[in-house]
């Protein structure tokens, strides 16, 4: 059963993938096999994705995380809550990141 | 998160990186030995490997292209796989990030390679060159012994592995006779999702061999059966022939580089000196590496270098006038490889297009293109209807078949 992403819970850039910033985007290039649906196929974050992504450093829970953006974007916590839990449901789908024990 | 296909447009919001590919040559030593081959020198030449570029001399290099943005790096040679430190220089290239494409004649993928790359994939496919479909066809053009069933052992491993690659052929007298099984066996790659790209109108050598230019010589195509072969899917060609012609269209005039030769798109040869394509190695458009850097190239001398006019009367006379743009791969990297200038008529390639043009209806007997004063009414009265039936109709071509196998001795203007 694939991990659902919890917001007490803490990850990282999993080492599956490489993140490089480029011309003020966020693209994130597979290393290894599996990662994408096709040989070629990078991913990219829009700006919220880039918010979020610059903060899943290793220390800090999804819950923390969510509570840092409130501050910048509008929006009730709950959606925001839901927003953070969504993408990085999506990038541990994707090996993308992994949970810091 | 948004997937995004790198073939495609609309990564960049803001536009594009300063470098977005980078070709690197990691050694110009092949354990092939191909007759029309402009580049291959022996694998054991120790002179030449001692030369070559360090891993970590590459690393540095590739480090900064990706400081610029740069998102794919090709290998090639040689064969880039001869090197001890191939998978040392791609793992380093992965990690920064980089997609890799190889170019490689798949002798040396042995289980360790092919194992990593089915791991660790390039985001890219490989591509092979593949030289015939039997052992002897292949071998009369390697002139190798038993690299045939190196090569098929290295496409299997690759197969077995689901590893991504392509396959690409060139035509000459030994495998004159097999492009269409050729091309029915490409059919049978996974990854191949269009005909394999044939190389015909080989270029010279200009590395100061001349007996290396004589083999090229006599086993690249005459231009007659050269075009017979480009032209062997009427379709296909004329589909090519629309897109190129919209990019290369109208007459070069003094301009020497109107491709985008220097621009986002450089190479570095083995020793690491910076080329603006693979093939232009004249000295004053090579940039020193060592005492530079890629940005000041990017930003300084490529620029400079494009705005280089062409000075050669014979040029100013013919390719500068001359509406076969489209038709003619006369480039300074051409013109460099076949007689060391950046600016000299290539008449191999002169004579390929005009055959080209004769038989789309467009040029009549020994009409010379740069001397036609009705060129926009003649293209006017073009109809790629009436190409179609010309090019689908041998007889009225009036070219040899694709199993014949001459080659071009022609001189200046085809004398």
């Amino acid at each position: 059963m694939e991990a659902k992403a919890g917001l007490g819970k803490i990850y990282k850039p999993s080492g599956e993938i490489v993140a490089r910033e480029i011309e003020g985007e966020l693209i994130i290039v597979p290393l290894t096999a599996g990662i994408g649906d096709m040989e070629d196929e990078l991913f990219s974050l829009n700006e919220t994705g880039r918010s979020i992504w610059k903060r899943l450093d290793g220390r800090k829970s999804l819950g923390e995380i969510a509570g840092e953006l409130a501050a910048d974007y509008d929006g009730g916590p709950g959606e925001i809550e839901e927003d953070v839990l969504g993408l990085v449901d999506e990038l541990l789908k994707r090996r993308m990141v992994v949970e810091v024990p | 998160m948004t997937r995004v296909r790198t073939d495609k447009a609309g990564l960049w919001s803001r536009g594009g990186p300063r470098l977005s590919h980078l070709d690197i040559e990691l050694t110009e030593r092949c354990n092939n030995n191909c007759l029309h081959c402009y580049i291959n020198r022996p694998a054991g030449d120790e002179k030449a490997r001692r030369r070559e570029m360090s891993a970590a001399r590459v690393g540095e290099i590739l480090r900064e292209a990706a400081s610029l943005g740069c998102l794919g790096v090709r290998f090639t040679g040689g064969e880039p796989l001869l090197r001890d430190d191939f998978e040392e220089i791609y793992l380093y290239a992965r990690k920064l990030g980089m997609k890799v494409a190889i170019f490689t004649n798949a002798t040396l993928i042995l289980s360790r390679i092919a194992d990593l790359l089915s791991r660790i994939p390039p985001f890219a496919p490989l591509e092979i060159t593949l030289y015939g479909m039997t052992r002897k066809s292949y071998e009369a053009v390697t002139r190798t012994r038993n690299s045939f069933g190196k090569a098929m052992a290295g496409i299997d491993r690759l197969l077995e592995r689901k590893v991504p690659f392509v396959v690409k052929g060139a035509f000459l007298p030994a495998n004159a006779g097999e492009i269409r099984a050729f091309e029915a066996w490409a059919k049978t790659v996974p990854w191949m999702d269009k005909p394999p790209s044939l190389s015909i109108f080989h270029v010279l050598h200009a590395r100061g061999e001349r007996s290396k230019n004589r083999v090229i010589k006599s086993v690249r195509p005459g231009p007659e059966t050269g075009v017979k072969v480009l032209t062997r899917d009427p379709g296909a060609y004329l589909k090519d022939l629309r897109m190129f012609l919209r990019t290369f269209a109208g007459k070069r005039e003094e301009r020497l580089f109107t491709c985008g030769a220097g621009m986002d798109n450089i190479s570095v040869d083995a020793y690491g000196r910076l080329q603006p394509c693979l093939l232009v190695r004249h000295p004053e458009t090579v940039y020193d590496l060592d005492g530079g850097s890629l940005k000041d190239a990017l930003d300084n001398f490529f620029p400079a270098m494009r705005k280089r006019k062409a000075a050669n009367r014979s040029y100013l006379e013919r390719c500068a006038r001359c509406p076969l743009r489209g038709f003619c791969e006369q480039c300074p990297g051409n013109s460099w490889m076949e007689d060391g200038t950046l600016d000299g008529p290539v008449d191999y390639f002169c004579e390929v297009a005009h055959v080209q043009a004769k038989v789309l209806g467009l040029l009549k007997g020994g009409e010379r293109a740069w001397e036609i004063a009705d060129w926009e009414k003649r293209l006017d009265g073009f109809s790629e209807a009436d190409a179609r039936k010309r090019l689908e109709d041998p007889e009225g071509m009036n070219t040899p078949s694709l199993d014949e196998t001459k080659t071009h001795k022609g001189g200046p203007d085809g004398s």
